[in-house]
């Protein structure tokens, strides 16, 4: 007799995500569907305007990540209309860039997958989120926070116009220069960042790897996948999140491929699934062999674990410490361990903050020329940058006066889909053994897919939160047999 | 006595409506004291059937943010509307549609055709779509019915209260907060901002062209933009006459045109119309012949005098029948 198991994230209920978990006669898990219930074509609306407003139509995409979304979409613009912007413009365009990284990793650590840490995985769910955290860590540590995340927000307010939707990007530039006073301000929050960067780290050593159950969590198989990864890199092979190449790792950590990001067509391809909204990525040249890990799956994961392993490093000292001892305490490079994103996350906020100072401590970035006038007839654009969640393409079609003819958009959180899919399979088939659930397991399950950071409100309009779950299982009548929920 | 019970809900949204309450910073905590908070999904764990089981009514006020684009999302929003003394529709989607309002320039059948079949990206050789109902070995699995068309919520509910912007600024947020608590209230369907043009307060005012003086548009890449300089006054499109006021000017101090997430005042019907009106008013043109070659250099103007409001708008969507 096979039983069904509907996970319902409350998000589902309001039409956002859902998990349907089916068992065996054993009561073992056979088989898990993770399904996108929403799409709202931003790439068929986007035909008909005009080429430069995509910096502010696209980030509407994601109130979370708008300011990837709006340097991915400038970044495609640029190649769009074949223009270079001035070195300070990119500076600064990195500089605000990098504020975001620092603030979005932090809000994802404190407020979204850290709780599961900081409050404990099967601690009382109405205690595992911010609230619990902060009564944890006590006050002064959560004003840190909050204050550390207003000013970096505040500086990407006051360069892009907005931190919801920045608006400051423009094909071969930015609209806006940076005034000197305004400088000396930005240096001061960016030390503040790398301090606050390191301290969150040590949070991570105190309450996660001085705690034998937690590393056992996240060394153990139940989260473990063997995949590819893909990310960005600079000339020297280091994570970058602005620009470079996207290079890819194969399962053993051996270089798969490097390619501009007008290549990407030649190495990315999406299939479609009849019980999802959401497409699902694969590498072209390794093949989709379906919802299954290893060297013969064109399966790949992206975001700041797959950033880590496809790098060779980090370009700032104090990270690229942090990184190695990661990659020696994991056991080395690929890392495979799912959980472990939460720790190579916090290791790239420290290199977005030292990032932010170097380039604050930059005086070009001060330089009033922050525009090159396009004069080329533009035809095709595509921008790749590293969202927090994973590789961003934006990818663009013009007609002669720049009008949109053409959008295909492969959001960052879309690329993890395929493996979202199966780390919920995955840790399901972990936990539940002879049809047996427990309220733990619900946690368990979401912690699965929370280390990816998902951006539903990329990929399906739901963020990563706290979601309630409540279980249900269902004989083949769909009589309830048993409901187990958060409460 | 009992703390006023609040739900914060998102539909067809982006999350930055979620972003701006907690850009409230540390008046977040000041909030979370004063109301008790019955859903709130991205920050507690409150479900759906918590809500379902409240008395009607019960819950004081709803802010619910996005579009409504898919059945669930309807069907949520009608949930709290009976369970809530005062619904607030929070931000630019629910208000008057948002940017992804420019859906209603196409429809679900065109969505579908280009996402699925079409993308450059795709490896579809079956021709799969996405379906409500799929029968798979295990059994069936759902989907939510897209809609072809974007709504606003005041189109689906009734709405008390509208909270405009994309997304609404901390102080406008804060002021509805502490008037819903101290129930100084204005009269019903009042959007809760200043109620005057942002020309009115816009720095740039004193440039702003008073006669015809317009002889051709320029799009915003293709000149450097005067930062001190009103941009009707550049010849750059810039929805400032047809918007309300109350959002800081946020995108004019980054030296970029509005595009009017806020919406247009209490006295305006349909801001596309509206700023149609105010941009005949400072074209400079002796024929007809010249006014057209000098509104032919407007790109889009369909898409950019609709950016955030075409669900809200007389047209509403580019085929009525399909509504």
């Amino acid at each position: 007799m096979n039983k069904r198991i509907t996970i319902d994230p409350i998000t589902r209920l309001e039409g956002h995500g859902k998990i349907d978990i089916f068992l065996d006669e054993r009561g073992d898990v056979e088989k898990a569907y993770f399904q996108v219930p929403e799409l709202r074509g931003f790439e068929v609306f986007s035909v008909g305007r005009p080429a430069e407003e995509m910096p502010r139509i696209t980030p509407k995409i994601c109130g979370v990540c708008p300011t990837t979304h709006h340097m991915c979409s400038t970044k495609a613009l640029d190649d769009l209309f074949k223009v270079e912007p001035p070195p300070a413009a990119k500076k600064l365009r990195e500089l605000i860039y990098s504020a975001f990284m620092l603030e979005d990793h932090n809000l994802h650590f404190f407020f979204l997958g850290g709780p599961d840490f900081v409050v404990g995985p099967s601690a009382p769910p109405a205690e595992r989120n911010i609230l619990g955290v902060i009564a944890r860590v006590g006050l002064e540590i959560a004003g840190k926070v909050i204050k550390l995340r207003k000013e970096c927000r505040d500086i990407i307010t006051l360069l892009g116009g907005r931190v919801i939707h920045p608006v400051c990007g423009l094909p071969g530039g930015i609209s806006k220069p940076l005034a000197e006073d305004d400088r000396l301000k930005i240096v001061d929050v960016a030390k503040n960042g790398v301090e606050f960067a390191q301290f969150a780290l040590k949070i991570f050593d105190d309450i996660v790897l001085k705690n034998k159950e937690y590393v056992d969590l996240v060394l153990g198989d139940t989260y473990k996948h063997t995949t590819y990864y893909m990310g960005m890199v600079d000339k020297n092979n280091k994570v970058n999140f602005y620009d470079g190449d996207v290079r890819v790792v194969t399962p053993e950590g051996k270089e798969f491929a490097r390619f501009r990001p007008g290549e990407y067509l030649k190495h990315i391809a999406e299939r479609v699934e009849p019980w999802s909204y959401v497409k699902f990525p694969y590498l072209k040249n390794v093949g989709w062999k379906g919802f299954v890990d290893g060297k013969d799956s064109g399966v790949y994961r992206v975001a700041p674990l797959a950033r880590l392993n496809v790098a060779d490093g980090m370009a700032t000292p104090l990270a690229q410490a942090e990184y190695e001892r990661m990659f020696t305490t994991l056991g080395g490079k690929p890392a495979h361990n799912t959980l472990a994103f939460h720790w190579a996350r916090l290791i790239e906020a420290l290199y977005a903050a030292e990032r932010m100072l170097e380039l604050a401590q930059d005086r070009e970035i001060t330089d009033p020329h922050i525009r090159n006038i396009p004069t080329a007839i533009p035809d095709e654009g595509i921008g790749i940058v590293e969202a927090p969640r994973g590789t961003l393409i934006h990818h663009y079609k013009t007609d002669k006066n720049g009008i949109i003819t053409e959008a295909n958009l492969i959001v960052a959180t879309v690329n993890n889909a395929a493996a979202i899919c199966m780390s919920i399979e995955k840790a399901a088939r972990g936990l539940i053994k002879g049809g047996k659930v427990s309220d733990g397991l619900l946690n368990m399950v979401e912690m699965a897919f929370r280390a990816y950071d998902p951006c539903f409100a990329c990929a399906t309009h739901t963020l990563p939160g706290k979601m309630a779950l409540s279980v249900q299982i269902r004989n083949p009548n769909g009589d309830i047999m048993q409901t187990i929920s958060r409460e | 006595m009992a703390k006023p019970k609040v739900a914060f809900y998102w539909c067809a949204s982006c999350g930055g409506c979620e972003e701006a309450v907690v850009d409230l910073a540390e008046n977040i905590l000041k909030v979370v004291e004063a109301v008790e908070f019955v859903l709130w999904p991205v920050a507690m764990d409150f479900k759906i059937k918590d809500v379902e089981a409240l008395q009607d009514g019960e819950i004081a006020v709803s802010f619910i943010n996005g579009s409504i684009r898919t059945g669930e999302q309807e069907h949520i929003a009608k949930l709290l509307r009976k369970k809530s003394g005062l619904v607030v529709a929070f931000g630019a989607c629910a208000h008057i549609g948002g940017t992804p309002g420019l859906a209603n320039f196409s429809n679900r059948e065109i969505i579908f055709d280009y996402v699925y079949q079409k993308s450059p990206s795709l490896d579809n050789p079956n021709k799969i779509f996405p379906q409500e109902k799929t029968t798979v070995k295990e059994g069936e699995l759902t989907l939510p019915k897209f809609y072809n068309t974007v709504f606003t919520l005041d189109q689906v509910i009734d709405v008390d209260y509208y909270l405009p912007g994309c997304a609404p600024p901390p102080d406008l947020i804060m002021n509805a907060v502490e008037a819903i608590l101290t129930g100084n209230l204005p009269s019903k369907g009042t959007v809760l901002a200043p109620d005057k043009s942002l020309c009115d307060t816009c720095k740039r005012k004193i440039t702003k062209p008073e006669k015809a003086v317009i002889k051709q548009f320029r799009r915003v890449h293709e000149v450097l933009l005067d930062p001190e300089k009103c941009f009707l006054d550049q010849g750059i499109i810039c929805l400032g006459p047809a918007t309300r006021d109350g959002c800081g000017e946020r995108c004019i101090n980054a030296n970029m045109p509005c595009r009017g997430c806020f919406g247009s005042t209490s006295r305006v019907e349909d801001q596309g119309a509206k700023f149609l009106s105010a941009l005949a008013s400072i074209i400079d043109a002796d024929s007809e012949e010249e006014i057209k070659k000098i509104t032919d250099s407007i790109a889009d103007p369909a898409g950019i005098f609709y950016y955030y409001s075409l669900p809200a708008s007389m047209l509403g969507r580019k085929f009525r029948a399909e509504l």
